[in-house]
């Protein structure tokens, strides 16, 4: 797929590429630590655009403990490639952030979670875990019980800072009327917006400098709901981390099933039945409609349009009626299964989807007929929250938010799985990169997945539903009851966990905010060696800071509301 | 028993601590402390279909000093807990707090180095619902439970209804 950049790498560096590998068609370059910024300069620019993540992993037994993975990606070229580098404990790594903004907080978080110095970062502090940790919680010696206690928030402006954004206010301010004369740093206000805020939706937190309402600077922090999925992860076996996945972006929890048990067996060698592909394309398109629905609504109260809540949150409700009965539970589904699905669609379930889909036609065009041209919702959105394409494809943007920028880029037609090449879908695109454009781009998405579900309806397949192999799947019941076989392959598939064969694999997926994805890796075990989520709003948080300065107050939270961050997958 | 409000000479007795708890039973005004999946299923609870104002607590608010019932709603990490300790402190007396989800009542399944094994850690907790997340009719189920004591204990403050209770969690 992307023998081309690792072509042009041979040929630029030509020894220094210590190594080449392919595995599950995820091309690779083994680089040394001091050659990293070079190649991440040329394959800049020879078109890969965006760091998507860095992923960290420890080898405790290796000379060279850590070994950094970077994933990169062309969006000219549809191409993708990983860069590795492997170092020792407590060598520095040369920072990309310089190449790559979105390397400033992939970075940060490697730091915190296995201890690698980057050298040249901008600033590197921990990032998930508070600041009084001690230890890093990803290594392998830490014990993932051991917890510790906060005992104050930390200030993220020091007093210095505070006199410094005094000193610059006039630059900043961007209405000509409140420009100063001179202005004291005891006039500034220091407000913080999080962690527990009716605007944030999640526990996030933005602390902000005010002159008046305008934003002199802002600087976020998160790690406010760190889970630890990725360390659970490495505690489970790779079936019992399926239910971790449901609380990552808990708005659509069918998409991360399905995209999870997609990159198992990617890892494994494996693919889906052709029913359960397209039972996932159903279920991950409802989830998608659910997510827009709720980031809109939720997007359009903070920006005072009440009644949209109302007529949005009753479709979302009544299509919560169906997955509950679909899989017992509301939010947190647990439908999808490594090697095919929990179960079957019930009886009636497409009548059933077919008038829920009415519902939200009814109920997005309601809303459609508020906001169209309702002057107070353009003026709170158009041009509010501005990220040109080329800045956003730096900060790691994937999803609506990048393709309101212009850019038709979904992974759902141009890397497709799950069969998503069989169906007939609109991209759909905005011009401006503002909050309406993002807004808006998340209607007309919710039109083509109401489409994908009815084509995928009309032409659900039959056949059998699970993979058929024993190493993978759990037998059918008749069988664990009866045959000493059955109960045998129950037994080690429940206690030792699937054997996902020694390797590893990068499976992805269009979720509902952009490109979700896990990094596996798998030493032969019933357990991850190492999971790594690349959750879409991760980087676009990461953004948020330089979006909002020099703003004021409410298009802060316009801007917030329309970038969809889910505190679940932020922080895992 | 039909009662003519138009005559002015009709009245009823009755206790002011009891006519004030039956006021306060129906009057609880919720602040969410929404952090993570459960938030979802409070905005549920709240939303038309499910409707909390049926049960008069529908006045939610943010600012923990215009409110008197806390619903911790998702996982309290120990990154959040001294902040959650001191939006309770914040609220003020007679408050109450309902522990929505198997996280806020014991960490649920996330026993790790990052997360907080229940909020009754750091603050006291008077109701916990269980479920990963509750569905609305649980978190109201346990709001009706609550009111019924608001009902019948009236305004002893918190720390008076929790003395000697913290020993107890440690």
């Amino acid at each position: 797929m992307s023998q081309k950049l690792v072509d042009s790498l041979q040929r630029e560096f030509g020894t220094d590429i210590l190594a080449v590998d392919s595995p599950r068609g995820d091309e690779s370059v083994t680089v040394a630590p001091e050659r990293l910024l070079d190649v991440l300069g040329h394959l800049r620019c020879a078109g890969c655009e965006q760091l998507s993540d860095v992923v960290g992993v420890d080898h405790p037994d290796r000379a060279e403990r850590f070994e950094l993975v970077y994933l990169l990606r062309s969006y000219a070229d549809n191409e993708r490639v990983q860069v590795k580098v492997n170092v020792a404990e407590d060598a520095p790594v040369p920072s990309a952030a310089g190449v790559y903004r979105s390397a400033n907080w992939a970075e940060r978080e490697v730091y915190d979670l296995l201890g690698v110095p980057f050298s040249g970062h901008p600033d590197l502090r921990r990032l998930l875990c508070h600041h009084e940790f001690e230890g890093h919680a990803l290594r392998k010696d830490y014990p993932i019980e051991q917890g510790q206690e906060c005992a104050r928030p930390e200030k993220l402006f020091t007093d210095e800072d505070i006199a410094r954004a005094a000193e610059r206010a006039n630059d900043l301010v961007s209405d000509p009327d409140d420009v100063h004369d001179e202005l004291h740093p005891s006039d500034l206000l220091t407000v913080n917006i999080g962690p527990s805020h009716p605007a944030t939706h999640g526990a996030l937190r933005a602390e902000v400098l005010l002159d008046g309402e305008n934003i002199l600077e802002a600087r976020t922090e998160i790690g406010y709901i760190h889970r630890c999925f990725e360390k659970e992860a490495e505690d489970h076996t790779w079936a019992q981390v399926m239910p971790y996945t449901d609380r990552l972006n808990y708005c659509s929890a069918m998409l991360n099933n399905s995209i999870y048990a997609m990159a198992v067996e990617k890892t494994i060698g494996v693919e889906a039945t052709p029913r359960a592909q397209a039972i996932r394309v159903i279920v991950s398109e409802l989830s998608r409609i659910i997510d827009h629905l709720v980031c809109v609504c939720a997007n359009l109260v903070d920006i005072g349009a009440l009644t949209n809540y109302w007529y949005l949150y009753n479709v979302r409700e009544s299509i919560y009626e169906t997955l509950e009965k679909l899989c017992g539970s509301r939010l947190t589904t647990n439908y999808a299964r490594i090697g095919g699905m929990s179960h079957d669609l019930f009886d009636g379930f497409d009548a059933e989807v077919r008038t829920k889909l009415d519902e939200m036609d009814v109920g997005n065009a309601d809303v459609m007929k508020l906001i169209a041209r309702n002057r107070i919702f353009l003026d709170r959105t158009v041009d509010v929250g501005v990220i040109s394409q080329e800045d956003a494809l730096s900060w790691g943007y994937t999803g609506p938010c990048l393709r309101a920028t212009g850019l038709a880029y979904d992974l759902r037609k141009l890397a497709p799985y799950s069969g998503y090449e069989n169906y007939d879908f609109d991209i759909p695109t905005g011009t401006n990169g503002d909050t309406h454009d993002r807004i808006m781009v998340r209607m007309a998405e919710m039109v083509q997945s109401r489409s994908i579900i009815l084509q995928a309806l009309d032409k659900l397949p039959d056949g059998p539903l699970n993979i058929d192999d024993n190493s993978v799947v759990l037998p059918p019941k008749e069988s664990v009851y009866g045959s000493i076989e059955g109960v045998m392959n129950q037994f080690k598939l429940v206690y030792e966990g699937i054997q996902v064969p020694a390797g590893r694999g990068y499976g992805f997926g269009e979720g509902a905010n952009g490109e979700l994805g896990y990094y596996c890796v798998s030493d032969g075990t019933g357990h991850p060696y190492r999971l790594k989520v690349r959750p879409p709003c991760f980087p676009i948080f990461s953004s948020y800071a330089e979006l909002v300065r020099g703003g004021m107050i409410p298009d802060a939270i316009a801007t917030l509301g329309s970038l969809n961050i889910i505190a679940g997958e932020l922080d895992r | 028993m039909a009662i003519d409000l138009e005559n002015p000479s009709n009245f009823i007795t009755t206790r002011v601590r009891q006519a004030v708890n039956w006021g306060r039973k129906y009057s609880l005004w919720p602040l969410p402390f929404g952090v993570a999946c459960c938030a979802i299923e409070f905005m549920s609870t709240v939303s038309s279909y499910n409707d909390i104002s049926r049960f008069g607590a529908e006045l939610v608010r943010f600012s923990p000093r215009q409110s008197d019932l806390m619903i911790i709603a998702g996982t309290i990490s120990y990154k959040q807990a001294p902040i959650l300790k001191t939006i309770y402190a914040q609220m003020a007396e007679p408050k109450w707090v309902i522990a929505m989800g198997a996280c806020a009542s014991s960490g649920g399944f996330y026993n790790n180095y990052s997360t907080l094994q229940g909020a009754d850690r750091v603050i006291p907790v008077d109701m916990y619902v269980a479920g990963c997340p509750p569905t609305p009719e649980n978190l109201l189920y346990a709001l009706t439970q609550l009111q019924e004591r608001v009902e019948k204990e009236g305004l002893v403050p918190a720390a008076e209804r929790h003395a000697g209770r913290s020993e107890a969690r440690g």
